[in-house]
Formats: structure tokens, sequence, C-alpha cells
């Protein structure tokens, strides 16, 4: 019970969830086919880089780290607005949510 | 207290990441996303990052998702038809991610000294004073670069949204 309660957790272990949350992401990025799922799974890719930058920052014991993942979750804000705008005129002009439809560059 | 906690958080932000990808509902995957981010922000108070945990839970959790969900709402998005995978995807997928993350984790666990543990207190530079004094020393020319990219965000934002009116 002493080691539960005492010990610290090694920093890699943080950098490995970072991994497997970015794994995920990712694989959802090439899976789904609905085209705001695929969009949610960029932001879950986005939030484990985020937490590698973070744990780098504790592990250096610098903030600039922290300064990366505000620019980055800026970044994001701007992204979800525009890339949600778009979806809105791709649903508007063709009725469809699934990215398989939506083809116009391949002929 | 910090392995409790770390494991806790950890588990609920890969399980809600699973439940994203798997479920077929955007409206589920929007709510898993919400547990993801949440538990990502116990991550970082435990890290000493407790203005970007803030600024996680108002920014990410609070302003981003309200716009998808309100996104799903507006076009209402039903369920996801059962997409179509090759044999290979099929059999190769799920293996190929897990020794992609193995890799990763062999290489990690190499590259960074075990000796670094995180043990909450330790690092107590994460306020937004620190943070201010840096954003306006040191970073100041893209933080005014970030001005401008909302600018043009919010620009593009509403020549998209604008042509349904003409």
């Amino acid at each position: 019970m002493d080691f539960l309660t005492n010990s610290g957790v090694p920093i890699s272990w943080y950098l490995i969830l970072s991994a497997i949350l970015f794994a995920i992401g990712a694989s959802g990025f090439l899976m789904r086919r609905n085209i705001i799922t695929v969009f949610m799974c960029i932001e879950l890719m986005l939030n484990a880089v985020n937490l590698s930058f973070i744990s780098f920052s504790y592990m250096w014991r610098q903030v600039d780290g922290h300064i990366i993942t505000f620019f980055v979750m800026v970044v994001a804000a701007a992204e979800a607005a525009v890339g949600l705008a778009i979806i809105l005129t791709i649903y508007r002009n063709r009725r469809t949510l699934e990215i398989d439809q939506i083809n116009a560059l391949k002929n | 207290m910090d392995l409790i906690l770390f494991f806790l958080l950890a588990f609920v932000a890969v399980g809600c990441a699973i439940n994203l990808v798997l479920q077929s509902h955007p409206i589920s995957s929007a709510i898993s996303l919400i547990g993801v981010m949440v538990s990502l922000a116990g991550l970082y108070l435990l890290l000493g990052a407790e203005f970007i945990a803030a600024a996680q839970i108002i920014v990410y959790a609070g302003a981003i998702m309200v716009l998808f969900t309100i996104v799903i709402m507006l076009l209402n998005s039903g369920k996801e038809a059962p997409g179509r995978m090759n044999n290979l995807s099929r059999f190769l997928g799920l293996p190929l991610l897990l020794v992609m993350v193995g890799l990763l984790a062999m290489v990690l666990v190499q590259v960074v000294p075990p000796t670094q543990e995180v043990k909450f207190g330790n690092f107590t530079g994460g306020g937004p004073a620190d943070l201010g004094m840096l954003l306006f020393t040191k970073y100041v020319l893209p933080f005014e670069a970030t001005s401008v990219l909302i600018l043009v965000a919010i620009l593009g934002a509403v020549v998209l949204a604008l042509k349904e009116m003409d």
C-alpha cells in the first residue's frame, strides 16, 4: 500500500499514454466514414500531442511546452470553426456526410 | 496517490478514446471525446499545468465540443452505415496498430531517463503568472500572429456560412 500512495509515476508512462491516444485517433481517422467523427479523431490526436508537450515541459522544468500547448489549442479552435463551416457547406451542396460519397476530385 | 490517480485518469481516457472510435452515432463519439478531454485535464493538473488544465476544460470541452454538438444537431446526422473494409485491413489493422504502439513505447522507455518521476507539486511553474510572463516576452510575436489567424478563421467561417443567403 505504501508503494501505491508514495511513489511517483515515471514520465515515460505519460508519453506512452500519449502514444496510445494518438494511435487510437489515427486508426479512427482511417476507419470511420462519417466526416464529423473523422474531424473528432483529429481533435483526439491533437490532444494526445498536447499531453506529450506537457510531459516534456515537466521533464525539463520549463514552461515553454505549456505555451506551445496553448497555441495548439488556439489553432484547434480556429480549425474547428472553419472545418465545421466547410462540413456545413458540403452537406448543403451534396446532402451527405459520408466521406466515401464526397469524391468529386476523383474523376 | 499519484499512481492511483494516473491509472484512473489514463483508463478513463483510453476507454473513452476507444469508445469514440467504435461508436456508430456521432453524438456518442462527441460525448466520449468530452470524457477524454476532461481526464486529460486531470492529468495536466498532476503534471503541474494548472492554467492549461483550466483552458482545456473551458476551450476544448466547453467551446469546441459545443460547436461540434451544435453541428451534429443541425445536420441531424444519423447512424453511420457499416463501413466496408477489405480483408487486409480487417485482419492486419489491429495487429499493426499494436506493433506501432509497442515500438513507440519501447523507444520511449529507452530514451527517457527512468529516474524522472512525476510527483504532484514538484513543478509549480504552470500558473497563469509564469505563463503570461513568457507569453508576452519570449513568445510575443507568435502571440500577435495568432490574432491574425483567428481573424482569418472568423472571416473564413462567415464567408462559408453566408453562401446560403444569396
